[in-house]
């Protein structure tokens, strides 16, 4: 087995669907984005948005939370490749986070990830950084997300 | 239209505005993570001292979400915030660790008003957290959406 099977390199992956609920919207929001189209119905409708919808950070944090139940299977799976089984730790940040539309109370949210392609860290030995595209599009096929991400695979 | 403080005029004249400081404990370092963060680095302090990161440490996104508290209560709530379309970049410089005070502030590095819609303005501004030791932990450029002032009136 090779990292390009491994990491699955190139494949859009389906991590997982989400519904958002008005409960958790507002939970979410109102701890960490308490911005009125995210916590409370009426001003939503008066609002920009026009109904309430979840804070882009609760989408981006969903993403991760599927992203991450994919990453347990994938830590299931055979490793015959050189080395040790990689280990996936923290990232180094995330670029062209768009929020394309928003996540309305009420929708299904299908989270996707692709690994597109990774390099040896010159200054951190036996790590690699991979990139990978996050997505996510609601039940009209409409994409809602879509960002760069990238993560440190340890792999001696 | 209620007045607020913050339309776009007085974000493109503002050169840096400040976020204020907030604590970041154990317990809300686990309650985050538990949710959408779930890697041991986030949950488990033994287990995050055995781990890259050197201590129990926020999840990245809890940081971002820990960064938009501070600007909602900075100046986004009192502002004619139309939201913001998205990010440029997020950069995790360093962890937070549990018992961190992080710092936040926001510089102001373009405005320009809508060629489209001439009552909206686009302010984009460099966003950073320093922790109790002087040390960025997080850059993050973003362009937010802002009523001008008139319009907000």
């Amino acid at each position: 087995m090779t990292f390009d099977e491994f990491f699955r390199l190139g494949e859009t992956v389906t991590l997982g669907s989400h519904t958002f609920e008005a409960d958790e919207v507002k939970a979410f929001a109102r701890k960490y984005d308490p911005q009125p189209f995210h916590i409370d119905e009426a001003q939503a409708e008066r609002s920009v948005f026009g109904r309430l919808c979840a804070s882009g950070w609760h989408t981006c944090s969903m993403w991760m939370r599927l992203n991450l139940a994919f990453r347990e299977d994938v830590a299931q799976a055979r490793w015959d490749g050189p080395g040790p089984r990689p280990q996936f730790g923290p990232s180094p940040g995330i670029r062209n986070l768009k929020w394309l539309k928003p996540v309305y109370v009420g929708d299904t949210i299908t989270f996707t990830r692709r690994a597109e392609h990774y390099r040896p860290l010159a200054s951190r030995p036996g790590w690699l950084l991979l990139d990978i595209v996050g997505e996510a599009f609601n039940q009209s096929g409409d994409k809602v997300l879509e960002m760069e991400n990238a993560v440190l695979v340890k792999t001696a | 239209m209620k007045h607020k403080k913050w339309a776009y005029e007085d974000l493109a004249e503002c050169h840096e505005i400040e976020l204020g400081s907030t604590l970041v404990t154990a317990e809300d370092i686990i309650e985050f993570a538990s949710q959408f963060d779930a890697q041991p680095m986030h949950l488990d302090a033994d287990a995050a001292r055995e781990s890259i990161l050197g201590g129990l440490a926020a999840s990245g996104w809890h940081t971002c979400c820990i960064f938009m508290r501070m600007m909602c209560d900075a100046f986004l709530l009192n502002s004619t915030s139309q939201g913001a379309p998205g990010v440029d970049y997020v950069r995790w410089k360093k962890p937070v660790l549990a018992g961190d005070t992080l710092t936040g502030r926001s510089k102001v590095v373009a405005a320009k008003v809508s060629s489209s819609r001439p009552t909206l303005g686009f302010i984009t501004c460099q966003h950073e957290l320093t922790n109790q030791r002087g040390e960025v932990v997080m850059e993050l450029q973003n362009t937010g959406m802002f009523l001008r002032r008139e319009a907000a009136q």
